[in-house]
């Protein structure tokens, strides 16, 4: 292990810019504490902007499913619930899909099929989310309420989930449309963390005699895990604060719905809709609160993945 | 000191550098220049900011005032709220607001406001077989679909109102607005007056809990969601239900007559109010008295500070808008708007005469 320390003690005094290393290092950590600051300043802000309505309703804001700006009247459950529902859809499609995508154009494509098909996704990672929804509403939506709404009703109506009318859009149409967009992004990242792996270890596992599927699988797969679960952390920090792109397609209704085909809303929704014209101030703090209350989530979900990982790479035996 | 071979000696760049430094110099003096040029001409320009509705008129009205002028008007479309707010903050010459202030908030904020146009807001549906201006609902009827009492198109009291028409058997999918806008406000204020269970239930206002059914974002929204949705009902504002081709209801006003909604029902609507005893100019135009009368009319207001700090602006303001009553009529009703009534427009003017001052003087003669 090089000393860090015996590295950085004296500049060198023959180097024609001495300065230098002090500067980037002093530059670089001022960057990096300036993050750290912002980080603290918003979360700070979003709290004194929420006083009104933290003092108003407390922690029962957080279960509440009323949304009254007429009488005063808010909760977040609505858009909790919707927040953590249509991510919930879009990981279930997004994460094995890209997965399998990015397997796909590491391990058996050949070069002249992965180049333009991987080119092809980071395009497609990135189109504005506008377009998504614009596209949602125009093309999806009606294909949804003709063909693939009915189409579960008629086999899966037995469960409550898919129950109700189809009117195209929804909790599910949201959903599908949000996998649609992290799609591009997970895979992108877990394509570059799968080719990061080394050869000699795969070449290892063909040598033994394992077949394709297996050195995906046992090598690959489990080599790069840490990077991959990390992809499936941005892609899931893109979905839960998508705005556009869910606000289009998702109904904008502040109700808790049994139905996958019901509307409901999200956070970043409800923020995206209501905050220009909220005059009023315990209005306006609820939405702020709102907004806190998305920021925590982003904090928690990012918490408990970091613990998740160092579970699993604990038991895999290394950090010892 | 000799340099070693393949390096450059101490302090010295590489041969393209001094070039594109050149030309970063003289790109951001360009960049400069530029900026200020646009800083100087916008300077000149009257602002103004708020409502949606209004601003494809007051963006041709200002386009065509300056070919015949030069004086610009500059109008972000950011919405009532925010309008109101830009003005009582003073960073806009005007604010424009579908929702008109009362006169103790005119009082205490130091505005003056006046009628500038008129829409009206249309609840259309989506049916198959049913024409524009086929079907007739009663306004406790709308306000029954709205609260979710009402859950099926071919429901007894529809029909009743409804003889001749084959209505399906349909769920009724209510579309109302996600956001909170100046034509919700006009939209609820109208079911506000007209059905207790609704004064009781939901209320008046920009955004309200919505008993029942699902949001668009913006007149866009719900214009698109009904489109897309069968059997589904909303409201949008005339010039959208015009544009998108939607199909319009007629709906039963005051006098128990079933109005279509048309610029001449719009215009009765107006021409019903009485303007003279509003105090502040404040009147909601829904559920006038009237034969003609559309009964969910709004105007759109605009806002001014009473006291004016720059007078030769103030007075440009004001011949602007003189100018809007007095020419714009034709732009107005091509653009699917109604023009205010002479008689109203003549109180407005009078209301500058004597309400809209700069240090004591009144700023238009």
């Amino acid at each position: 292990m090089t000393d860090r320390r015996a590295t950085r003690a004296a500049p060198d005094r023959r180097h024609p810019r001495p300065w230098g290393d002090p500067l980037f290092r002093s530059l670089a950590a001022a960057a990096a504490g300036f993050f750290l600051l912002l980080t603290g300043a918003i979360l700070l802000e979003l709290t004194r902007g929420s006083s009104l309505s933290l003092a108003k309703f407390g922690p029962s804001f957080l279960w509440s499913t009323a949304w009254n700006p007429v009488t005063g009247d808010f909760g977040a459950l609505s858009s909790i619930a919707g927040t953590l529902i249509s991510t919930a859809i879009a990981m279930a499609l997004a994460v094995p899909l890209s997965l399998v995508i990015a397997l796909f154009l590491v391990e058996l494509a050949p070069p002249a099929v992965s180049k333009p098909v991987g080119a092809a996704i980071e395009l497609l990672a990135a189109v504005p989310s506008i377009i998504y929804g614009m596209w949602g509403l125009f093309v999806f939506a009606p294909l949804m309420s003709d063909h693939v709404q009915p189409f579960l009703s008629d086999h899966l109506g037995f469960l409550p989930l898919f129950q109700g009318p189809p009117m195209g859009i929804g909790m599910l149409t949201a959903g599908i449309i949000l996998a649609l967009m992290i799609l591009p992004f997970i895979t992108s990242v877990m394509r570059d963390v799968l080719r990061m792996v080394p050869p000699v270890v795969k070449e290892a596992g063909y040598g033994m005699g394992s077949t394709v599927w297996e050195v995906a699988r046992q090598v690959t797969v489990r080599y790069g895990a840490r990077g991959m679960a990390g992809a499936c952390l941005l892609g899931l920090g893109r979905a839960v604060g998508e705005t556009m792109a869910v606000t289009f397609v998702i109904g904008n209704n502040h109700r808790v719905g049994a139905s996958l085909f019901d509307a409901g809303n999200t956070i970043a929704s409800a923020l995206a809709n209501e905050f220009a014209e909220a005059a009023d101030p315990l209005y306006l703090s609820a939405l702020v609160e709102l907004g806190l209350v998305l920021f925590l989530i982003t904090f928690a979900i990012q918490g408990l993945t970091h613990a998740w990982i160092r579970r699993l790479e604990r038991s895999a035996g290394r950090g010892l | 000191m000799s340099t070693a071979p393949g390096t450059m000696p101490a302090g010295a760049q590489p041969p393209w550098r001094s070039t594109l430094n050149k030309k970063m110099a003289g790109l951001l003096m360009c960049l400069t220049v530029a900026a200020a040029a646009v800083g100087v001409a916008a300077a000149a320009d009257l602002t103004g900011a708020g409502a949606t509705f209004p601003y494809p008129l007051y963006a041709q009205w200002a386009d065509s005032y300056k070919k015949l002028t030069g004086v610009g008007l500059n109008y972000q479309s950011i919405g009532s709220g925010g309008g109101i707010a830009q003005i009582k903050a003073q960073t806009v010459d005007f604010g424009a607001s579908d929702a008109p202030l009362t006169k103790a908030d005119l009082d205490a904020a130091g505005l003056v406001q006046f009628p500038m146009i008129i829409g009206g807001v249309v609840p259309v549906v989506n049916l198959e077989g049913i024409a524009p201006g086929a079907l007739k609902l009663s306004a406790a009827l709308l306000a029954d679909i709205y609260l979710g009492g009402v859950k099926k198109w071919n429901d007894p009291a529809i029909a009743a109102l409804n003889p001749g028409l084959a209505l399906p058997a349909r769920d009724i999918t209510v579309v109302h607005r996600a956001d909170g806008s100046g034509t919700t406000w006009i939209f609820t204020n109208y079911l506000d007056k007209v059905s207790p269970a609704w004064h009781g239930k939901v209320g008046c206002g920009k955004e309200v809990a919505w008993p029942a059914g699902v949001g668009g974002k913006g007149n866009e929204g719900v214009a698109a969601y009904v489109q897309r949705i069968k059997g589904a009902v909303g409201y949008v504002e005339y010039a959208y239900a015009l544009q998108n081709e939607l199909t319009h209801i007629l709906l039963e006003n005051r006098a128990g007559k079933f109005v279509a909604p048309t610029q001449a029902s719009f215009q009765a609507a107006a021409a019903g109010a009485d303007w003279s005893a509003a105090p502040g100019l404040y009147l909601v135009l829904t559920d006038q008295p009237g034969d003609g009368s559309w009964p969910i009319t709004g105007a759109s207001f605009v806002l001014i500070h009473r006291e004016q700090r720059d007078a030769a602006r103030a007075t440009s303001l004001l011949d602007f808008f003189a100018w809007c009553f007095a020419e714009g009529d034709a732009a107005a009703s091509n653009l699917d708007y109604v023009p205010m009534p002479d008689d109203v427009v003549a109180l407005v003017e009078s209301l500058w005469r004597t309400d809209v001052k700069s240090a004591g003087a009144a700023v238009w003669k």
